[in-house]
């Protein structure tokens, strides 16, 4: 079983980095093609030719395309990956004040929205067809259906606005309380769980559905095991695999994908940091948040797969 | 009973007491003390009556000012590129955030009149071209150090560098040398004549850094406030200069300032209680704004502008009848009125707005006129063709009022086409390089700048490529003149031609709105730009 085990780490690593390589070279290109530089984004109307081409000889810019992403290259392999061309900060400093608010916001909605994802999920396979499930399945597709920027703005209309328990930001710095963490976080958080619940619960009746119509689960209740039994011992863990890839999705899709709610509720995490190195063409901190974003994802599915391989009773017992 | 004295006394107080309420009203929306004072005459009051309303009026307006509190205030820009350089400060959220930690040598009013700050006195010789500047001497950067010309020099020297990648470059351009001729004395040389030298030392990149900063991690200035935190695209926190020059000044404890950049969730923000004060508002959340108790919508008339381009340099533009005909289709007042909800002054095909000193009101009004263009059309033979106009959320309102005259083109038998590309990059991949599309500016602080960035032949935003050699001589004439009814003439001829002759059709000028929580006090607009020209931090106070 171990051996099942390393072996895939070690050839996910492999893979890891190489995608990595390969994302690294298509963003670098992808930056160089968006038209306009650094040098304009920060000179914006007052970009003279000649001021542009003394700001781009300053900043580096009038070297070659390739010298350029292999001096990147190069810092980032020996650990450092460089500083923003728009405000000249290490890119580590910047990245290490975003990256703990993306995590913390992943990991409150992760702890709201699996839990009731998975109860839903197993509950409306185990009862398909039922009312429940149809309610259920009539419940998330029109979540689903609902842009998220529609569902931030009406909870910050409804909850901050009119009724006033909620503030309409989210963000507070140095140690809070408990009851603030609460407040802070829950508009942001039912937001990113409409979508999130959906879409988990979904996948998890699927998957479940799928194991229930195996012929050992019928077997186990032909044998006469109480339903109960059946769901929780013959049929979940051979679903875990499918679940776990949902759930991995979805937690990678918190860390970067978050772009609305942490524009709607003014959270600085990365989703934002990104798109603000983009429109300011900051090579550097682009590279740094899509190697995170990639990287987190790449990991997210290799513990999905761990945990399907681990909780799959024919390789456990191989 | 109306013969008792005391009876008639307190009529006249209680007269005089609501007489120098509106005052205060009329000082608060920005009115200098001679409107108020010639508004009071003409409602039938003695001069000498005026005089005294008009200071009961100025004083109470000043002395209610209350110290203390702390505020929230978001803005719509922020990003990674937020700096604590003045010299590279482009958005509001900088230039407010400059305000609070330096000074200029001077600084602007109501009336976009230099009053000094830094500068204790600044006298012209040589027919403006050389400028002797005397420093204040009880000026101290939040370090402790003293402020010395040595720290001017610097400033001011820097634009030159193009490695700094300044924004103000252009402006410094006439600056030819800059010696400081004592601890507190220094000289500017100009490669001409210019009487607006000390307007143009109020705006936010000519503010003044110590001597040899180069690390923009924090900000080291004289101004009202000190920075106690800044993280760029996060926000940062202005604490209370104790040391600053001017007395009784500032008022608040604190300024948190942050941006929102989604406008919904701004105006949420504010309504919710969570900010203070908020820009760029919509027009169309005014109402929201105005029907709130406890919050107040603060319009600011200036010289801001989106104007359609037509580049003179190719076809069709090349074509003086296809441009008038094009001027003559906006419906002005429609524009006004639907697209930006009566917030905004009818515009004249030229930037001088009516705000402006050098405004001239007796140019001729150029009208929605739908048969005049059918004629100007017919005679430049691009009758029944299709142009593309390009349009952008950058250029704020540019696809509605592209929509507007799309509609009126049909009528009279030319097509527009129009062409959406996004905001990102606009300005230097779109922005003047298009046959049609569309530009902008935001209010400039004088008549000249307003020509010599936008206007002055082979100017590098000379939007529509219009070149006028009377113009340009024209420009050179007023800037050296000091004798301002001389220069009110040179002005009002430069709007004409503009008016006449280039590619740029300003329809409207439109207003900066603002919002705030009604306790919040102090502000009167200034026509650079909304929440005091950026200088709101050092004026407002909390009222609790």
């Amino acid at each position: 079983m171990s051996m099942v085990v390393v072996r895939l780490v070690l050839s996910r690593i492999a893979i890891a980095i190489l995608t990595l390589g390969f994302v690294s070279v298509a963003v670098f290109v992808g930056t160089e093609i968006l038209p306009g530089d650094v040098a304009e984004a920060i000179l914006g109307q007052g970009a003279t030719p000649e001021a542009v081409a003394g700001l781009r000889a300053a900043l580096h810019l009038d070297q070659p395309a390739h010298i350029r992403y292999f001096l990147w290259l190069g810092g980032l392999l020996s650990g450092d990956p460089g500083r923003s061309l728009v405000n000249n900060l290490p890119v580590a400093e910047l990245i290490a004040s975003r990256l703990p608010n993306s995590l913390m916001l992943a990991a409150v909605t992760a702890v709201v929205c699996v839990p009731i994802a998975l109860t839903l999920g197993i509950l409306s396979a185990v009862w398909r067809g039922s009312l429940f499930d149809r309610a259920a399945n009539f419940l998330t597709t029109s979540i689903v259906a609902v842009p998220e920027f529609l569902i931030a703005t009406l909870a910050v209309i409804v909850f901050a606005v009119r009724l006033r328990w909620f503030p309409a930001l989210s963000y507070a710095a140095g140690i809070i309380s408990l009851d603030q963490f609460f407040r802070l976080f829950a508009l942001p958080v039912f937001t990113l769980s409409c979508v999130l619940t959906a879409w988990m619960m979904r996948m998890t009746r699927a998957a479940m559905i799928d194991t229930l119509r195996s012929s050992y689960v019928e077997m186990a209740v032909l044998k006469g095991a109480r339903p109960m039994r059946v769901v929780l011992t013959h049929a979940l863990p051979n679903t875990i695999g499918p679940i776990a890839n949902a759930v991995a999705l979805s937690l990678s899709y918190l860390l970067g994908g978050a772009i609305i709610v942490e524009i709607v509720f003014n959270y600085p995490g990365l989703a934002r940091l990104l798109v603000d190195a983009v429109s300011t063409r900051d090579m550097p901190l682009v590279q740094a948040c899509v190697m995170i974003f990639c990287s987190a994802y790449l990991y997210l599915l290799m513990l999905a797969d761990i945990a399907g391989i681990l909780s799959n009773p024919r390789l456990r017992h191989r | 009973m109306n013969s008792d004295p005391r009876i008639k006394e307190t009529k006249d107080v209680e007269l005089f007491r609501n007489d120098a309420q509106c005052v205060g009203e009329a000082f608060r929306r920005g009115a200098t003390r001679r409107e108020v004072i010639n508004r009071l005459i003409a409602a039938g009051m003695s001069v000498a009556a005026a005089g005294t309303v008009a200071s009961f009026a100025e004083t109470a307006h000043a002395q209610t000012a209350r110290r203390g509190g702390r505020i929230k205030v978001a803005l719509s820009q922020t990003s990674t590129a937020d700096t604590l350089d003045p010299a590279r400060g482009l958005n509001p959220t900088d230039q407010s955030r400059h305000f609070m930690f330096y000074n200029g040598l001077t600084v602007l009013d109501e009336t976009l009149s230099p009053q000094l700050a830094l500068a204790e006195e600044i006298t012209p010789s040589d027919r403006a071209t050389m400028w002797h500047v005397k420093l204040r001497r009880d000026v101290r950067f939040h370090d402790g150090s003293p402020l010395t010309s040595a720290d001017v020099v610097y400033s001011l020297r820097r634009h030159k560098d193009p490695a700094v990648g300044s924004g103000a470059r252009s402006l410094a351009e006439p600056i030819q040398e800059i010696t400081a001729t004592g601890a507190h004395e220094l000289r500017i040389r100009l490669s001409e004549p210019n009487a607006d030298l000390p307007a143009l030392l109020g705006l936010t990149g000519f503010l003044i850094v110590k001597d040899g900063t180069t690390d923009f991690r924090t900000a080291n200035g004289t101004g009202p406030y000190k920075c106690a935190e800044f993280r760029p695209g996060v926000r940062s926190i202005a604490v209370r200069n104790n040391e600053y020059f001017k007395p009784s000044k500032p008022h608040l404890d604190e300024i948190e300032l942050f941006g929102i950049a989604d406008e919904p969730a701004r105006v949420n923000a504010l309504l919710s209680g969570d900010v203070h004060m908020i820009n760029n508002v919509n027009p169309r959340s005014a109402q929201r704004i105005i029907s709130t108790p406890n919050v107040s919508l603060f319009e600011t008339k200036g010289g801001a502008y989106i104007d359609l381009v037509i580049r003179l340099d190719r076809a069709p533009g090349s074509n003086p009848d296809f441009v008038l005909a094009v001027k003559h289709m906006f419906n002005r007042e429609q524009i006004r009125r639907a697209v930006y909800r009566n917030y905004a002054v009818i515009g004249n095909d030229q930037p001088i707005d009516p705000t402006n000193r050098f405004f001239d009101p007796t140019l001729p009004q150029r009208p929605y006129d739908p048969e005049r263009a059918r004629f100007h059309l017919q005679r430049s033979g691009f009758a029944n063709q299709t142009f593309p106009i390009v349009v952008s959320p950058a250029a704020g309102n540019s696809e509605e009022m592209a929509q507007l005259l799309q509609q009126t083109a049909l009528q009279i038998g030319c097509n527009f086409n129009l062409q959406r590309v996004p905001a990102d990059g606009y300005w230097s991949n779109h922005w003047m390089k298009h046959p049609i599309g569309f530009g902008g500016t935001n209010g400039k602080p004088t008549a000249d700048i307003q020509f010599s960035i936008l206007f002055k032949s082979g100017a590098p935003y000379n939007e529509s490529g219009w070149a006028n050699e009377r113009f340009d001589r024209l420009l050179v004439q007023a800037r050296s003149e000091t004798d301002d009814a001389k220069r009110r003439e040179m002005y009002a001829e430069m709007q004409r031609l503009v008016h006449e002759g280039s590619g740029c059709c300003i329809p409207v000028f439109a207003s900066n709105l603002d919002a705030h929580v009604r306790q919040l006090k102090g502000l009167v607009p200034i026509p650079t730009g909304g929440m005091m020209g950026y200088n709101f931090a050092e004026n407002i106070w909390l009222d609790q």
